[in-house]
């Protein structure tokens, strides 16, 4: 294994007491002052989060919406300049090459943001399909990424910088804002299901934005890790590529159909998603609540009248729910709401139901 | 990281305190720091022999799972069941929350731990 990366933040997370993990070959921080603690800060008012880790992919060229179109399950052609996707890139088979964000920077340019892990997978996949007129660059390197996520958020950012925040919808973003008198790539974004936004900027800036947003939140903020960006995005359901994603799990096994559009035309894996959802999938993702003492873990087992019918792809203890639960990909005929099930905890099985809407619903959709 | 005086101390990061023939175990102030969020404490159950080293209970954080050993050979007297609601005391106060109190079987046992200052260096040359 080669040694592990050091984002251009590595110092201020050491500074601020960062427990420092190897994650994805990256040395980033788990937590600062808990995760239950940063957990809670995000959801009422603001956390600060270092995701350097994440891949840059630029596709320009006079080819490449169309190609991008073929690449992915989204339909790009209906992206607005300014405007932001989540997609995914599918294998023939449909199951799942990454998922992604596209950022339409012009009609010929667009910017991929992809998993840290899989950046060098996903640039092999989109090169080995290039065509003429799409350029593919690999631009991980000059950009460091923060994401400043919270309800309070937008109250901190918006006194360093010029940009009218209020009026930027969420999923767009302004390609050249200055924030603290640092340019950047501003956008309405975010992995935790809270209001928020995501900063892209050169590495050798990212510190001095890093301090800057810390000091303009105050005690509004608190730098937050990778422990309670996974319990965020958990506790809302928002999908872990190698968790809830991979090679052998389609879109809409994981519950992803919206993001899958079967009528924009041709692209890969079309076929494939197209007998899928006729057929209706083998597997689906359901949610799960623990009824007896015991953490349901990524891979237990999950069981039906005794029957291994799945596993647990995600789970774990959701702080602003206080409750136990679990993502898990289990057959489609268990998918019943009320449904009782077993989660195998190190060889002691523990009931749990399966409802739907246990999971806290993000932002976005709170209140309807 | 605090350490505590007057107790024995494991390589694993638990702690015994002894009162005559009991011995109460629970984890240091290290380990808890580690561990991160505590939220669930799997308990001994009460009148099962252990020996020394072996797994008795599990503890989960938010981020891990850990096991929990008994640093001597004993059989459960006690289990502290206020952890059952209270978890997060493994944090908070780790010294007082104790997890599970054993008759000691062979108090000679405790001559292979160490003792607070010896942990203490124990700890620093783990960092």
């Amino acid at each position: 294994m080669p040694e592990a990366r050091k984002t251009p933040l590595y110092d201020m997370h050491l500074k601020h007491g960062g427990k420092m993990v190897d994650f994805a070959g990256w040395l980033l921080p788990v937590e600062y002052s808990g995760i239950i603690h940063e957990h809670r800060m995000v959801r009422e008012k603001a956390g600060l989060f270092d995701v350097s880790h994440m891949g840059e992919i630029v596709v320009s060229g006079p080819q490449a919406g169309e190609f991008l179109q073929y690449m992915t399950t989204n339909d790009v052609a209906r992206l607005a300049r300014g405007q932001i996707c989540y997609s995914l890139l599918c294998y023939e088979d449909g199951g799942v090459v990454d998922d992604i964000l596209i950022y339409k920077l012009g009609p010929e340019e667009f910017l991929l943001v992809v998993n840290a892990a899989n950046t060098a997978k996903d640039l092999a996949w989109l090169e080995q399909h290039a065509r003429p007129g799409v350029q593919i660059r690999d631009m991980s390197n000059q950009y460091a990424q923060l994401a400043l996520q919270g309800p309070r958020a937008e109250k901190i950012l918006q006194p360093l910088t010029d940009k009218d925040l209020a009026a930027l919808k969420y999923y767009w973003f302004y390609p050249q804002a200055v924030v603290a008198g640092i340019p950047c790539l501003l956008s309405r974004t975010g992995y935790t299901g809270e209001p928020g936004f995501e900063l892209y900027v050169a590495p050798e800036k990212a510190a001095a934005l890093w301090e800057a947003l810390l000091a303009a939140g105050g005690e509004d903020v608190v730098p937050a890790g990778l422990g309670a960006r996974d319990t965020l995005r958990m506790e809302v359901k928002l999908p872990l590529y190698g968790h809830e994603l991979g090679p052998d799990i389609t879109p809409l096994q994981a519950g992803l159909g919206y993001f899958v559009k079967l009528d924009k035309g041709d692209f890969i894996g079309r076929a494939a998603l197209q007998a899928e959802k006729a057929a209706g999938p083998a597997r689906r993702l359901v949610e799960l609540v623990a009824l007896e003492k015991g953490i349901p873990r990524a891979g237990y087992p999950v069981r039906c009248q005794g029957r291994e019918v799945g596993r647990v792809t995600s789970g774990g203890y959701a702080p602003t729910l206080d409750k136990f639960i679990a993502l898990a990909l289990v057959e489609s005929e268990c998918d019943r709401p009320g449904e009782m099930l077993e989660i195998v905890v190190r060889g002691r099985g523990i009931k749990a139901r399966l409802e739907r809407g246990i999971f806290l619903p993000p932002f976005n959709r709170r209140g309807k | 990281m605090q350490v505590k005086e007057g107790l024995y101390y494991s390589r694993e990061h638990e702690w015994v305190r002894v009162e005559g023939d009991l011995a109460y175990i629970g984890i240091t102030d290290h380990a808890q720091h580690h561990l991160g969020d505590v939220v669930y404490v799997e308990l001994p159950a009460v009148g099962s022999s252990f020996a020394a080293h072996e797994v008795i209970g599990v503890i989960e954080s938010v981020k891990a799972v850990a096991d929990m050993h008994t640093p001597v050979s004993g059989t459960v007297e006690q289990v502290n069941s206020e952890l059952e609601g209270q978890p997060q005391l493994l944090n908070s106060d780790p010294y007082g929350a104790w997890i599970a109190c054993l008759r000691l079987e062979n108090p000679a046992e405790l001559d292979e731990l160490l003792d607070a200052a010896g942990y203490e260096a124990f700890c620093r040359e783990q960092e």
